[in-house]
């Protein structure tokens, strides 16, 4: 299902952007296909809204994207961009009396900050002049993407010049101390470039290959029983995706990856717990489950010291704290014990660990509600934005907007991104999050499968913040075989560079080194920080209460707070109706009109008949090429889990009962 | 509920996860996942049965009554079309064809499948080799279908083991993969389980490769009972114990190619070193989770449960009685004419009987010699009795002036009862209770922990161990209240053992167990020798069948008790007095017994409800008229 992001980086297929007009009335307008936009898309035109959703990007999902490794390098140079100057346009012909005009700002500039590119893999043609950017490399952090820019694509080279001296540059405090990690930065020579023991992949391989990539910008998991699972179940919008079970969390202790035991078979088959310890890890985590006297008399007090109560050794206090509630060492036990309920509640729904993660990546999932959406009626433009909302004076409510050509679309609620918002109104985020990929050669912790999906929990230590790790295999169906695709999130410190890479260069190899060391090598590696959805404020003047405003991603690992922001948008836009009702099956639904059909649940939404998605598939697609004709068709693939009907129609009636 | 809204094609989509996760190991869909009910717990073993039952509105169920009318139709038409061919004795491709379509509706169609047979036997004579082939490999795909359909088939595992078997050519690899894909969707299918030991047993797989199956299933969830059973079989197979090295040309051989395993104690044995490691996987079983059975079962069978040897424990005769009487390890029928008497070198023709009339199977059988063959004291008689069916023998000699004598094993005392676990050395059977002392600790109210504990307590010294044997079953009867009886039932058991024990040390022949809260009695076989018996102060009920087996018994005291059933006080050919004060004896009749032993003299019937009956005395001098001293 890698679809999305790959057809909308077609740039000639912008020049044919659609002359014809929108339709100039709809219910929602919804600006940025982030996941909460989305989810609210799909909630709403499932219950018949009309909904028309744009984003001013090229591709869907916003910070949420997953790219392929060249559509990163794309989205990398576009990040240095000097953001081109808001065109100040006169709308006042399309305005009426007592009405007035919020603009809206025309990019996103604050939100990713701090972006370096590291690449440590031969360029082979190119070997001197890798060798000389290398140097340059110790100067400065734009020179590193620059160096990245310049062997990917040489007509970047303007956009990178400019870049210097850009409004965006300067808000980052950790520029000038750039040079200081530097000085311990690896330098890739040309003969770390022959080293024989390892198959080596090059740079040109990446990018040849690149398409078969999916880095995600935000690197998060599913909660087996969190509420995006439930959601995706519950509105059967996982229909359109694929999972994968997480298969092991590791943690980084004493300068070792263990493994975590965490499942009951875990705790069986680990090695480095003793038989006294199997049983109290187990029971303390059968325990948990429910609410004792004696977690409420530690109420308000740190969790460790709750856990050193339990008697629980070193080990399994490490466990506990660090990747099972994965929560600070002086987080009240009341929240320690929620997010260890969380945790455990997930497991075993699928599988040995709590977590899931979509095939192809995390940016299929805002895509997948975009379709839901489009399914049921949404309409949908990409590089299409709002300049301005057009609100009425007295009644204080948004009554309209004027879209990036000009026209004037009514509509009773907008959504959107907090990014849409004018810089005037937006405080500047307090809170980043540090993020680094990386692409490396071999896995964290080797093990007979190949195939394994790690999450790997690594605790604070010395003032420098916990970091998350997922550690995606080639089954993830995000790197190509031969490598892995790391991803590390932390809560910034300084830039992220600065908090990411001293641990990269403790789990990994970024020089040149012995032939002893068994670290896996890294590749190619980016920084960059994000800001903290949940940091964001609206600043100033309140906003007309039809106007609703969705952060972006946050820095926990689930999604919860996604879910959680679009249900409550969606109930205070449409109070009396459910959100993200199952969607019809094709046995449900009546094809000549009768009533019981699901397919009156949208209403006057005329303009495509009866659609389900499991059979309406090309008409689906016609529908949102009629309408956004910068899209290609999707990839044959995502029928890929529909099912193949040949298997559907044997079965037995029940899953072998054990006997 | 996680999936409130689970609608048809769920359904079908569970049904697909089902198939799909045969060609794909890992994919997971979000609406096809294994469902845990709420609120239970990740780590609970429980497998999960049933699933959302789908609603359909009335016009949806008419469709389909009027769908499976039609199917029934066209399924009855085609099975009565299959009975007529089969009735004119026709094997032709049609009739496979015909045959195979009722099948893949119906695996669990005997007789079609029994036709099928009939024809692929019949063609394959009239085919050759490579035809047959392909005829079976068509077969076996349409067994495989017929499997997804239901995989519990009896009918479809059965052919597929007949296919196999006369596939010229067969592919038994693909035979254990499929095995291996069964037993991942479920891993306690034992129609797949018996079909692989076929399969293994056919082709040869390395018993090694098989242990290492059962590593893997262990690994992915140890509350299988059938992976560690199957483990008990490859072990002793892969790493024999010393006692008894089993034929060298069992080795690395499959598991069946082997003689059948002698009835010997020792077969089960597994060399000490793999015992070891047995030990540690198990211990990490039960220590990660306590509750589950299957892993505590498999260490019971890992401490060891050996058999005793059938043969004669003890002869014993008695001039007075001219009587025999020989007792077994274990219950024996010696009506079969197996049990031969040689009296002085003569063979006599004697009638074996058991004790009671109950017993055709008993460990204790009696004889009486003709009159006067051994009446005279003055005589001096050697006894021989034969078990032929074991080629076993035991002698007895009556010694001038003796008026009854006795041979028996010396040993029998220490290993009477350790049989139970019978790992030799001690010193594993310690370290093993250590480890479970230490479970016990963090769990004090596990069942199976305690349970464990006095079981490797007897094994190590029962009497030792008496006193916190006792506070264990005290603490297992209120965690496990439903068993109360059982453990009580346990307990007594133990406490008769050790009474015997105690016993034999005092070579007496009084056996007292008063005040024990015995609820039951057992080991009778074993004091058949005891005159003096105090039951007094227990809980029992009744006076067992078995109790006939005391032959040498002369005094009962059996007061404070619940015993409302005399039926074992029965032709006890020396019993004189008898103690039943405080029981529930209620008729005259519950009495009768008592009236079939001769000497009996001195009955107390005090404080039992019988003593209220009318004329009870005069009917009791009718009954039992030796009674001289009645207390009432």
């Amino acid at each position: 299902m890698n679809t999305f992001s790959s057809w909308s980086h077609d740039r000639a297929s912008s020049a044919n952007m659609a002359t014809e007009d929108l339709p100039s009335d709809f219910d929602i307008v919804i600006l940025g296909t982030g996941l909460t936009e989305s989810v609210v898309a799909a909630a709403c035109s499932r219950v018949g809204q009309r909904v028309l959703h744009l984003d001013r990007r090229s591709y869907y999902a916003g910070n949420w994207a997953s790219f392929t490794f060249n559509g990163l390098l794309t989205w990398i140079q576009e990040q240095n961009e000097e953001p081109k100057p808001e065109e100040v346009r006169d709308w006042s012909g399309l305005t009426e009396e007592g009405e007035e005009l919020i603009h809206l700002s025309q990019a996103d500039s604050a939100s990713i900050t701090n972006l370096q590119v590291f690449s440590y893999v031969s360029e082979e043609e190119e070997e001197e002049e890798a060798a000389n950017t290398t140097e340059e490399e110790k100067a400065a952090d734009e020179e590193a993407v620059k160096e990245s820019s310049e062997t990917e694509s040489a007509d970047s080279k303007e956009d990178d010049e400019e870049e210097e001296g850009a409004g965006e540059e300067e808000e980052q405090p950790a520029q000038a101390e750039g040079e200081e990690p530097e000085a311990d930065q690896p330098r890739p020579s040309p003969s770390s470039q022959s080293e024989p023991s390892r198959k080596k992949i090059s740079y040109a391989q990446l990018v040849k290959e690149g398409r078969r990539y999916n880095i995600d910008l935000v690197s998060k998991l599913l909660f087996s029983r969190g509420s995006l699972v439930d959601l995706l179940i519950k509105s059967n919008v996982s229909r359109y995706a694929e999972f994968k079970n997480v298969t092991r969390i590791l943690t980084y202790r004493h300068g070792n990856i263990e493994q975590v035991p965490c499942s009951r078979a875990d705790v069986f088959a680990s090695r480095q717990l003793s038989v006294v310890e199997k049983r109290k890890l187990m029971r303390f985590l059968t325990s948990c489950v429910e609410e004792t006297e004696e977690q409420t008399a530690y109420h308000g007090r740190p969790y460790l010291e709750f856990l050193q109560d339990q008697q629980l050794g070193d080990n399994l206090q490490h466990f506990l704290l660090h990747s099972i509630a994965m929560v600070a060492e002086d987080t009240p036990t009341e929240e320690g014990l929620a997010s260890t309920r969380h945790f455990l509640r997930s497991l075993g729904r699928y599988g040995n660990t709590p977590f899931l993660f979509p095939v192809y990546g995390l940016g299929e999932i805002p895509q997948c509600f975009c379709r839901m959406s489009a399914v049921f009626g949404g309409i949908y433009c990409l590089r299409h934005s709002v300049h301005c909302l057009i609100v009425d004076r007295d009644a204080n409510r948004c009554k309209a907007v004027i879209d990036s050509r000009g026209q004037r679309i009514s509509c009773s609620h907008i959504v959107m991104e907090t990014s849409y918002l004018d810089r005037s109104k937006v405080a500047t985020p307090s809170r980043f999050l540090s993020r680094a990929v990386l692409i490396t050669d071999s896995s964290v912790l080797p093990s007979e499968s190949d195939q394994q999906i790690s999450m790997v929990t690594v605790p604070p230590e010395g003032g420098s913040p916990a970091v998350k790790m997922v550690e995606l295999s080639p089954s993830s169906m995000t790197c190509i075989p031969g490598t892995y695709l790391v991803h590390l999130t932390c809560r910034s410190v300084g830039s992220a560079h600065q908090d990411l890479s001293p641990l990269v260069t403790r789990m990994f190899r970024t020089t040149e080194s012995q032939e002893e060391d068994r670290r896996p090598s890294v590749l190619w590696s980016l920084y960059f920080n994000m800001a903290d959805g949940t940091a964001s404020q609206v600043e100033g003047q309140p906003l007309p209460s039809n106007v609703h405003i969705c952060h972006g991603p946050d820095s926990a690992l689930g999604h919860e707070d996604a879910v959680q922001q679009a249900a409550s948008i969606f109930q205070s836009i449409l109070p009396e109706e459910e959100f993200c009702p199952p969607a019809p099956n094709p046995e449900d639904i009546v094809y000549d009109g009768d009533n019981t059909s699901t397919g009156e649940d949208r209403g006057d939404m005329g303009q495509d008949d009866e659609q389900n998605p499991e059979q309406n598939q090309n008409q689906e697609n016609r529908n949102q090429n009629q309408e956004n004709q910068n899209q290609e068709n999707p990839d044959p693939e995502q029928n890929q889990n529909q099912g193949n009907p040949e298997l559907q129609s044997v079965g037995p009636e029940e899953r072998p009962a054990s006997s | 509920m996680l999936v409130p809204y689970f609608r048809v094609s769920s359904l079908y989509s569970l049904l697909f996860f089902f198939f799909w996760s045969l060609l794909r190991p890992y994919p997971v869909f979000l609406f096809t996942c294994k469902q845990i009910s709420e609120g239970a717990s990740p780590y609970t073993s429980a497998a999960m049965h049933g699933r959302v039952k789908v609603k359909t509105t009335a016009q949806q169920e008419e469709e389909k009554r009027k769908e499976r009318e039609k199917k029934l139709k066209v399924y009855v038409a085609a099975r009565d079309a299959c009975f007529s061919k089969r009735k004119d004795g026709v094997f032709d491709d049609e009739a496979l064809q015909l045959t195979q379509q009722l099948l893949s509706a119906n695996p669990d169609f005997a007789t079609l499948w029994n036709y099928r047979r009939e024809i692929l036997t019949h063609l394959e004579t009239v085919k050759d080799e490579d035809e047959a082939q392909k005829i079976y490999e068509a077969e076996l795909s349409f067994l495989e279908s017929c499997l997804k359909v239901n995989p519990k088939s009896y009918g479809s595992w059965h052919h597929r083991g007949w296919v196999s078997a006369r596939l010229p050519r067969s592919n038994w690899a693909r035979e254990l993969s499929l095995c291996d894909r069964c037993l991942s969707l479920d891993d306690r299918n034992f129609h797949c389980w018996d079909y692989r030991r076929m399969v293994v047993k056919m082709s040869s797989v390395p018993v090694k490769q098989e242990l290492e199956f059962t590593d893997r299933l262990i690994g992915s969830n140890f509350s299988n009972y059938s992976s560690w059973h199957y483990r008990s079989t490859l072990l002793p197979l892969l790493h024999p114990g010393s006692p008894e090295p089993p034929p060298s040309r069992c080795g690395g051989d499959p598991p069946h190619s082997c003689s059948p395993p002698s009835p010997q104690t020792h077969f089960h044995r597994v060399c000490e070193e793999q015992l070891l490691k047995e030990y540690e996987l198990v211990q990490n079983a039960f220590f990660t989770d306590p509750n589950d059975q299957s892993a505590w079962f498999y260490y019971r069978w890992l401490l060891g449960r050996a058999e005793r040897e059938e043969m004669i424990s003890c002869a014993y005769v008695s001039r007075e009685q001219e009587r025999v009487a020989v007792t077994f390890s274990r219950p024996v029928n010696a009506q079969s004419g197996s049990l031969l008497l040689v009296l002085d070198g003569q063979p006599q023709r004697v009638e074996w009987r058991s004790v009671h009339p109950h017993f055709k199977h008993s460990p204790v059988w009696i004889s009486d010699l003709p009159p006067g063959t051994i009446s005279d004291i003055a005589n001096e008689h050697n006894l021989t009795v034969h078990w032929t069916e074991k080629h076993t023998h035991r002698d007895c000699a009556l010694y001038t002036g003796r008026s009854e004598s006795w041979c028996r094993d010396t040993a029998t005392d220490l290993e009477l009862f350790r049989s139970e676990l019978s790992v030799e050395k001690t010193s594993v059977l310690q370290s093993e209770l250590q480890s479970v002392n230490q479970l016990q600790e963090l769990e004090p109210l596990n069942k199976w922990c305690l349970l464990t504990i006095i079981l490797l307590m007897r094994a190590l010294d029962p009497l030792g161990y008496e006193k916190e044997t006792l506070a264990h079953f005290q603490t297992l009867k209120e965690v496990d209240s439903m068993r109360s009886a059982y453990y009580s039932d346990l307990c007594s058991k133990f406490m008769i053992e050790n009474t015997i024990l105690k016993m034999e040390y005092a070579e007496v022949r009084v056996f007292s167990i008063s005040d024990r809260n015995l609820t039951t009695l057992c080991h009778l076989d074993q004091l058949l020798l005891v005159t003096h018996i105090n039951l007094s102060s227990n809980q029992l009920r009744r006076l067992p069948p078995q109790f006939a087996m005391l032959q040498c018994l002369e005094v009962v005291e059996a007061d404070n008790n619940s015993i409302e059933n005399l039926e074992g006080v029965y032709h006890l050919p020396k019993l004189e007095e008898v103690s039943l004060k405080n029981n529930k004896i209620s008729t005259l009749a519950d009495l009768q017994p008592l009236a079939s032993c001769p000497k009996l003299r001195r009955l107390d019937l005090r404080g039992n409800p019988v003593t209220q009956t009318a004329n009870v005395e005069s009917e009791l001098a009718e009954l039992l008229p030796s009674v001289a001293d009645l207390l009432l």
